[in-house]
């Protein structure tokens, strides 16, 4: 058939039709509209960087002019974060006495924020939402508020022994208390005060899983706030462990699947839970296996000697999956309400076991591939390593050299040891690098001590195995230390901060309240190289215990996902005022206050209520976007509230003070900012307002 | 078929004469039908969309329409808006998003029809959706026009932002913002639907104007 020319020409210009219109669909920008939001300015493209003899004159200048050398350059390059650009690593630290968890990036060591936990405060709105505040009301033990915690060691809760950026727990040393950090808002979420106990040490260390969060305790008292003389100490004092089971899907800790394990009255110290190779095991130091009751007024040797008497102490090997059985079947006994596996029981069950380890000892640390357990010495110049196979045959084998006052089996200490490595004076707490290497503080010393583990594991290390290879002068007196991811299955290396407890002369002076000193070191390299290379000084706390995350786990959210999101349950909450349904509504002497904030204004922005009313106040944030964060406090009724987008709060007070008094917005939320106010009116139960001598 | 009718649709096709060149008559129908779904399909895909920078929004704020609805940080935009005393962009052009998809389908319609007559008034037909891109334009301006030129007067910031007529394409800027607003691949789709139709009636008057012209030529001899 002879074709058209026509048609020819038609068909044609019907295909590049198709094809426009193919390429005008897939060429819309409707896509990055929608989704692909470009950051400006934050993500310059890194550049390969070569600096003309104009720019290198420029900074050996500024140099000279600031009296740094060549390796403070070095370092100031390997730290140095330009604005906008992001951290490669969160820091969750403790924040010691002030019952707080800071957040710090790393490696430009930036505070990023602090999240309250055991201690009110104001600009988070944490416990200032007047009378019954639910967080005053969390932190009540026996019916008063401890508005104030010891944190010490921050979890981050994992998933197959890795940080899965989930969850944060961190525990209260001073009041036995756990608190649970949803890392979604970084608000605290539940606080659990031990039923058991009055103070711990041991929190929070959590299971690969995070079935369990391990409180460990510390100083034996009578479990469940008991009484007893000293005199009583061996028969009636008790250490303990517990157990807390953690709901995953509900971001909370289960207190009626939790339970504790009674233990003797030596002084448990820290925890760390097995993994891979030790999974299903968690293992607890102690000291004052002597039992010393101290009394140096009544001419006794003080604790600090007769708790360090004995040559050596016990680290405690729980089987907790057998405690979990024995918790399951019923075996445990109620104290204080709270159920307890008795130390016959543990016995008889093959829960417990101890080890010899060199007299009081402080961190032990489980390696990477869960073999080994690395008990560090604190009165011991060396680090000693038990290993799991040791240990699991000599439970099997019952190779015990004896067993305690309590009849719990002490295995055979040359019988689990693996090794032995002297690396200084006071070493406390070891973490782990990706390149076969273990760091321990060394607190005596003021030292990080790098040395190379053995096993598979250790075998990466050109050393050998077992081996000290470097230490680094810290400035001063290091506690804990922590490498990026450094607790985990799969260690990251590159970065270590050293918890300097003493900063001394390291920063101006700041009277004689010092702050304490974050190190950052530079493990990048393997070998003598191990710099440090930035000091932050923390004044706001002593921390203890810090865990370094991958930023990119984190799935933090910008604003919450919907106005009038409920942050305590995390769901929407159907109170919450929406937009036309504010107002004052009364019922009596009950008057409830239904509220919107929006940049820049309250409505209402006149709320009347008589003396006397009783108050529930709702506010809903109306705003969507990235920190548009508004407050709302009234002055002296001790209110003040964050209120970031979309959050819902509710708070509840008594009008007894009457008088007019203004509320504002207590962020700087916009250019109206100070307009965004009203008036609370409180008008006197005698009527209008009378001269006060009437 | 009968005088006005039968002029308005124009001649049919004889059998014959369809075999015989079947491209010829198809052309014209297959045209009309890829506009059609080109409109249609535009419904789906944005029309028109404003981006707006400012120091405090480094990812930028965006405004996406649709022929029948709006999305994007409209809600924050209105929030901004109301401090110069604009009014909701939700009360703007109601009842064209309302009716838009009626109007396409409408249009899809019309121009299924314009395929079946074969008379030059098959272009009455298609006149709307040939005119509907302009219409479109002509709508979004009054819309930024009348909402830009009447600020409520006892907004927060009515004395330093006077009334202005936003920019509909292009680059612009109010306050500490700058806007850069462009049309979307939806419009660029009406267009291209008008396009074909124009196109279309090429094929269309080379296909029917000679049986048109035969039949007169037949009417009169």
């Amino acid at each position: 058939m002879k074709t058209n020319p026509t048609t020819h020409h038609a068909r044609r210009l019907v295909l590049a039709a198709v094809a426009a219109g193919v390429a005008c669909v897939a060429a819309t920008p409707h896509a990055e509209a929608q989704t692909g939001r470009r950051r400006r300015g934050a993500d310059q493209e890194a550049k390969a960087v070569e600096l003309t003899p104009e720019q290198v004159a420029q900074l050996t200048k500024v140099a000279n002019a600031r009296k740094l050398n060549a390796e403070d350059l070095v370092a100031a390059a390997k730290t140095y974060t330009p604005s906008g650009r992001h951290d490669e690593y969160v820091l969750f630290s403790s924040g010691g006495q002030s019952g707080q968890v800071f957040a710090i990036g790393v490696p430009s060591m930036r505070l990023l924020r602090s999240i309250s936990v055991f201690t009110p405060e104001s600009w988070q709105g944490y416990g200032f939402s007047g009378d019954a505040d639910p967080v005053q009301e969390s932190l009540k033990i026996m019916g008063r508020p401890v508005l104030w915690g010891d944190t010490h060691h921050p979890a981050l809760s994992e998933t197959k022994g890795d940080y899965d950026g989930q969850f944060l727990f961190i525990g209260d040393k001073a009041n036995a208390r756990l608190g649970v950090i949803d890392l979604r808002d970084w608000e605290t979420k539940q606080i659990v005060k031990n039923p058991l106990t009055i103070s711990d040490h041991g929190a929070a260390f959590v299971t690969p899983d995070t079935d369990y969060v391990i409180e460990g305790g510390q100083y034996a008292t009578v479990l469940g706030y008991g009484y007893a003389p000293p005199e009583e100490y061996k028969k009636l004092y008790r250490g303990m462990v517990t157990l807390w089971k953690f709901d995953r899907a509900k971001g909370r800790i289960d207190e009626s699947q939790s339970f504790a394990l009674e233990l003797p009255p030596y002084w448990q110290d820290l925890a760390d839970a097995g993994k891979v190779a030790s999974d299903g095991f968690f293992f607890i130091n102690s000291f004052n296996s002597e039992m010393a009751t101290g009394g140096v007024e009544h001419g006794n040797p003080p604790f600090e000697a007769g708790a360090s008497k004995r040559d050596m102490d016990y680290l405690h090997i729980i089987d907790w999956r057998k405690a979990e059985a024995a918790f399951k079947a019923g075996k445990a006994e109620k104290i204080n309400g709270f159920p307890v596996l008795m130390l016959p029981t543990l016995v008889e069950g093959g829960v417990l076991h101890f080890a010899p380890e060199p007299k009081s000892p402080h961190g032990v640390d489980v390696t990477p591939d869960g073999k080994y357990m690395v008990v560090a010495g604190k009165l011991d110049p060396h680090v000693t390593v038990y290993s799991i196979d040791r240990i699991k045959r000599a439970i099997a084998d019952k190779k015990y050299s004896g067993s305690d006052d309590y009849g719990v089996p002490v295995l055979d200490f040359d019988a689990v040891k693996e090794a032995q490595v002297e690396l200084g004076l006071g070493p406390l707490h070891t973490q782990f690098d990706d390149k076969g290497y273990a760091y321990t503080s060394l607190f005596l010393d003021s030292a990080v001590a790098r040395w190379s583990l053995g096993g598979e594991t250790g075998a990466k290390a050109p050393e050998g195995p077992w081996k000290l290879v470097h230490k680094t002068p810290v400035q001063y007196n290091i506690g804990h230390l922590c490498a990026a991811e450094g607790d985990t299955v799969s260690p990251d290396g590159n970065h270590l901060i050293s918890m300097s407890k003493w900063s001394v002369d390291r920063f101006l002076p700041t009277g004689p309240l010092l702050p304490q000193n974050f190190q950052l070191l530079d493990i990048g390299e393997s070998g003598t190289t191990m710099p440090v290379v930035y000091d932050l000084p923390i004044g706001v706390g002593e921390p203890h215990y810090c865990q370094m995350i991958k930023a990119d786990k984190l799935g933090s959210w910008k604003v919450y996902p919907e106005i009038g999101w409920n942050p305590h349950h995390q769901r929407l909450d159907p109170s919450a005022p929406k937009k036309g349904d504010e107002g004052v509504t009364r019922n009596g002497n009950k008057v409830l206050v239904k509220m919107t904030a929006v940049r820049s204004h309250f409505v209402p922005e006149h709320v009347e209520l008589n003396e006397g009313d009783e108050v529930t106040w709702r506010i809903t944030a109306m705003e969507t976007a990235q920190d548009a964060t508004h407050g709302f406090c009234i002055g002296a009724y001790n209110i003040n509230l964050s209120l970031e987008p979309g959050e819902f709060t509710e708070f509840r007070f008594v009008a007894d003070r009457p008088g007019t008094y203004p509320f504002y917005c207590t962020e700087f939320c916009s250019a109206l900012h100070l307009e965004m106010m009203g008036y609370m009116h409180v008008k006197p139960r005698s009527g209008a307002s009378k001269p006060a001598s009437e | 078929m009968s005088g006005f009718i039968g002029a308005l649709i124009g001649p049919r096709v004889p059998p014959e004469e369809r075999s015989r060149r079947p491209l010829r008559y198809l052309t014209p129908t297959l045209i009309f039908m890829l506009a059609r779904v080109v409109l249609l399909v535009s419904i789906f895909v944005p029309y028109w969309h404003m981006e707006l920078v400012a120091p405090q929004y480094p990812d930028g704020l965006f405004l996406t329409a649709y022929c029948n609805h709006l999305t994007g940080d409209v809600r924050e935009i209105d929030g901004l808006n109301h401090y110069i005393g604009m009014r909701p962009l939700g009360e703007a052009a109601a009842f064209e998003r309302a009716a838009s998809v009626w109007m396409i389908i409408a249009m899809f319609l019309l121009v299924e029809g314009a395929a079946f007559v074969h008379s030059k008034w098959a272009v009455l037909l298609a006149i709307p959706a040939i005119t509907f891109p302009l219409g479109f334009i002509l709508d979004l301006y009054y819309w930024m026009r009348s909402f830009g030129l009447n600020l409520d007067p006892d907004a927060p910031l009515s004395s330093s932002v006077k009334p202005f007529v936003p920019t509909v394409i292009g680059e612009g800027g109010i306050g500490q913002f700058r806007t850069y607003a462009a049309f979307g691949a939806g419009y660029w789709l009406a267009c291209l639907a008008a396009g074909l139709i124009i196109v279309g009636f090429f094929f269309h008057r080379r296909a029917y104007r000679p049986l048109t012209l035969r039949a007169r030529a037949e009417a009169k001899g």
